[in-house]
């Protein structure tokens, strides 16, 4: 279940009804790189430098590595084919958890979803793809223009808003507080009887305090009328280490409850988020894998291991 | 999270200076370090499996042993490898002898080319050219639209026959705009294309063709400096796809290592040119590869400290003030003349700003005022002789007419003797138990004894700077007697 549909006879009060929403084939998005290499219990040195090369982190890398040793030893397994099950089972075991689903099931409505992140990471485009999904699903949905900052950032959610057939509540004037936007958002989605709003927030590096502050007091303002239910982080699906550092700062300024990993459909493998997931307890939600209105998906463990390792 | 590259050196490096000479050992567990630094830093894997080797062959070499400091002399060879691959002495701008001069971009989607766009534009506008910015992006939503904004805050007229959002031909687009640059006499035109993977057969045709319209004079790879692993294989599908003459990185102003730098430069073999540092126009600047390998290793330019530190730092007073200490008879003047030494090796924010690990400072240290040293100058300068050999007979007269002469309060004359009082305190201490550098100057050591230190966490220091720090809880790296780094 990832989300709640209303039926047309339900007032707003009465909790949606469940819609899945179609698998999308991310084996295909992940090129395999470890399908090429040969798994050998004495001589694991490639399989560390594979994950090494996939953005999982040196320790990260090295803790796989011996725990793959570990539990094959328990095992007795020894032959290539009986590793890589072991490889696939330990990776998925390590990134499924119970609460990747959006958390829509507040008993205020609408729910709010706030979308945070640095520069460039996609967060426009996800919200675009994210809205359509949830209206072809019988939402009504609200988009706040938040970020007063980048140049046709504004613009560039309208035509988001356009395509998806959201409503969108845009800053009146040239670079506006985006505080007060996000609050004129949260107030017409009220007014509007929105089932959902998303607010879209500038692009911010996290070593900016200020800039980072502003995203807690935007937060602050929306609590003033409605629960944040969602605050999703977008990492692009290339970033390296400093993608810990990322989650790490915007965590504590806005209390990040979920990511979102974009670009997924180019060649890097975004294995950053396996220590993000692990050392700041927060689950993977959603995927982008491309620019279309439908290139979106929800995080599939299993699907993001097959797609690393090739069929097992 | 992690520890920096330096305090790890430090510690490999700690049981070498009783040998003298590195042996191969001792180089392979440097190079273990340096390695896991430049994986940390996102360099990526096969540049650093060949910068590592490349290491280790000069490290063996003569050079090394015979080195009057051989451990120094690795991180030297570090320093210089780095900086070689990224790109040696800075390059400039390539531009057409018959203008217009085409500067092409192209990048990964959200790398930051529009923004770059508009800062190249007002860079070259500064210098008297006249740009002409290109609306070429005709697949993002709204990027046509952006680069309309960003050529109006800037003061370069955008040529845009598109409006974008998935429809039209940026090949066409980029084609008349020459047209349209010659006619209208523009000397420089910049083309944003639209983003696109690396992977993407259909897309980088595209950009060929773009480039095949325009003819660039230089194809600028654009590139988030916090890009992982991934780095490299972008950087590869760039060359091979469109043909790049350069690169700029962007988002520096973040705190990633940018160990991108290095995998682009060196799997691609062409130069940074540019620097990108944030979201205002003017926030762009040429590239530094110095001031990069600094920022890969995060290490500071510690050399250039340890030199400073060496000249500055006289080792005979250095150990008559141990002496002092020993013997309980450390005198205002000698406070004094310890901040003298310090203020020798140059302006303490700069000096923090090579420190290794200083990182962490840099906040504090914008809030430290370098004043303090001479303020404290003044008042030590308006006591007596005897008021400076024996702190203990200032009674309230006494402080009050050192206020007056020194242009202070009396509150700050409290101070100053409170610190003093503490500092004597602290050294007395250390100079039984072992002493980890002349107290309140925690980068140098120079005490007689053997010891380790146990250094003092609570301590109020008689280094305004590090006093700063402790107050807001911070350390500065601790290295061990006898030596700046633990590198003689």
């Amino acid at each position: 279940m990832f989300w709640r549909k209303k039926s047309k006879a339900d007032s707003a009060e009465t909790p949606l009804e469940a819609v899945e929403l179609p698998k999308r084939n991310l084996t295909k998005s992940i090129k395999s790189v470890f399908s090429r290499i040969k798994f050998d219990l004495d001589d694991l040195i490639t399989l560390e430098d594979t994950l090494i090369q996939s953005d999982f982190g040196v320790d990260a890398a090295a803790a796989i590595v011996d725990d793959l040793k570990s539990r094959a030893k328990r095992a007795s397994a020894s032959s290539e084919a009986q590793l890589r099950a072991i490889l696939s089972e330990l990776l998925v075991e390590r990134l499924a958890r119970a609460d990747t689903e959006l958390n829509l099931n507040s008993e205020v409505q609408p729910y709010v979803i706030l979308v945070v992140g640095v520069n460039g990471a996609g967060k426009t485009t996800t919200i675009g793809k994210l809205a359509n999904y949830l209206i072809q699903g019988g939402a009504k949905v609200t988009l706040g223009a938040a970020d007063t900052f980048r140049a046709a950032a504004v613009e560039q959610l309208a035509t988001w808003a356009t395509r998806s057939g959201a409503e969108i509540v845009r800053p009146k004037t040239e670079g506006q507080d985006p505080a007060s936007v996000a609050f004129e958002t949260v107030e017409t989605a009220i007014a509007n009887q929105s089932d959902i709003v998303i607010i879209d927030t500038a692009g911010r590096l996290q070593n900016k305090q200020g800039l980072m502050d502003e995203l807690g007091k935007i937060r602050r303002i929306i609590e003033k009328k409605l629960v944040v239910n969602e605050v999703l982080l977008v990492l692009d699906a290339t970033t390296g280490q400093n993608a810990l550092t990322q989650a790490t700062a915007f965590t504590e300024v806005a209390q990040v409850t979920g990511l979102v990993l974009t670009k997924l459909d180019g060649s890097a493998k975004g294995g950053i988020v396996y220590s993000i997931q692990r050392e700041l307890d927060i689950p993977v939600k959603l995927i982008g894998v491309g620019e279309g209105i439908d290139d979106f998906g929800f995080f599939d463990p299993e699907d993001f291991v097959t797609g690393l390792l090739g069929e097992v | 999270m992690f520890g920096n590259l330096s305090d790890r050196l430090v510690e490999t490096f700690k049981n070498l200076r009783s040998k003298g000479k590195l042996t191969e050992a001792d180089i392979d567990g440097t190079l273990r370090e340096i390695r896991r630094a430049l994986l940390e830093a996102d360099v990526a894997l096969e540049v650093v499996k060949s910068f590592i080797a490349a290491i280790r062959e000069r490290a063996l070499g003569d050079e090394v042993s015979k080195a009057l400091n051989p451990a120094q002399q690795v991180v030297q060879i570090v320093q210089e490898e780095l900086v070689n691959i990224l790109g040696g002495a800075q390059r400039k701008l390539q531009f057409a002898k018959n203008p217009p001069t085409v500067i092409m971009l192209a990048g990964l989607q959200g790398s930051g080319k529009t923004t770059l766009a508009g800062k190249l534009a007002k860079w070259l506008k500064d210098q008297g050219q006249t740009p002409l910015l290109v609306a070429a992006d005709l697949q993002r939503p709204n990027a046509v639209n952006q680069l309309q904004v960003v050529g109006e805050r800037v003061g370069v007229p955008v040529f845009a026959p598109e409006a974008g959002n998935g429809s039209g031909n940026p090949v066409s687009v980029a084609k008349d705009s020459i047209k349209e640059a010659t006619k209208k006499q523009f000397s420089v035109v910049i083309v944003d294309t639209a983003g696109r993977l690396g992977i993407d057969e259909e897309l980088m045709k595209q950009a060929r063709d773009i480039a095949k319209a325009v003819d660039p004079d230089e194809t600028l790879f654009v590139i988030d400096s916090m890009i992982g692993q991934d780095a490299a294989n972008v950087a590869k599908a760039f060359e091979e796809g469109v043909g790049i003459t350069g690169v700029v990185l962007t988002k520096l102003d973040g705190d990633s290592r940018g160990g991108a730098a290095l995998s682009v430069a060196k799997v691609t073999g062409k130069p940074i040119i540019f620097a990108s540092t944030g979201e205002a126009m003017d926030a762009f600047e040429p590239f530094y590869p110095d001031r990069m390998a600094s920022r890969i290793l995060d290490m500071g330019d510690i050399l250039t400290l340890i030199e400073q530190t060496q000249k500055a730092f006289d080792e005979e007073r250095a150990s008559v003030l141990a002496e002092k200490m020993a013997k309980d008879a450390f005198t205002l003047e000698d406070f004094l003349e310890q901040m003298n030494q310090l203020k020798k090796m140059g302006s303490i924010k700069s000096m923090l700003g090579m420190i290794p690990g200083a990182n962490k400072l840099k906040g504090q240290l914008e809030n430290f005022d370098e004043q303090e040293i001479t303020r404290t100058e003044a008042i030590i300068q308006s006591m007596t002789p005897a008021e400076r050999k024996d702190p203990k007979i200032l009674n309230g007269s006494r402080r009050l007419r050192i206020a007056k002469g020194s242009g202070m309060t009396v509150t700050d004359v409290n101070g100053l003797v409170n610190r003093f009082e503490q500092a004597a305190k602290m050294m007395k201490t250390m100079s039984r138990g072992g002493n980890p550098g002349i107290p309140g100057m925690p980068m140098m050591g120079a005490g007689p004894s053997k010891q380790k230190a146990q250094p003092k966490k609570k301590s109020k220091s008689g280094n305004p700077a590090k006093r700063a720090a402790e107050e807001q809880g911070l350390t500065l790296p601790k290295p061990d007697s006898g030596s700046a780094f633990g590198l003689n």
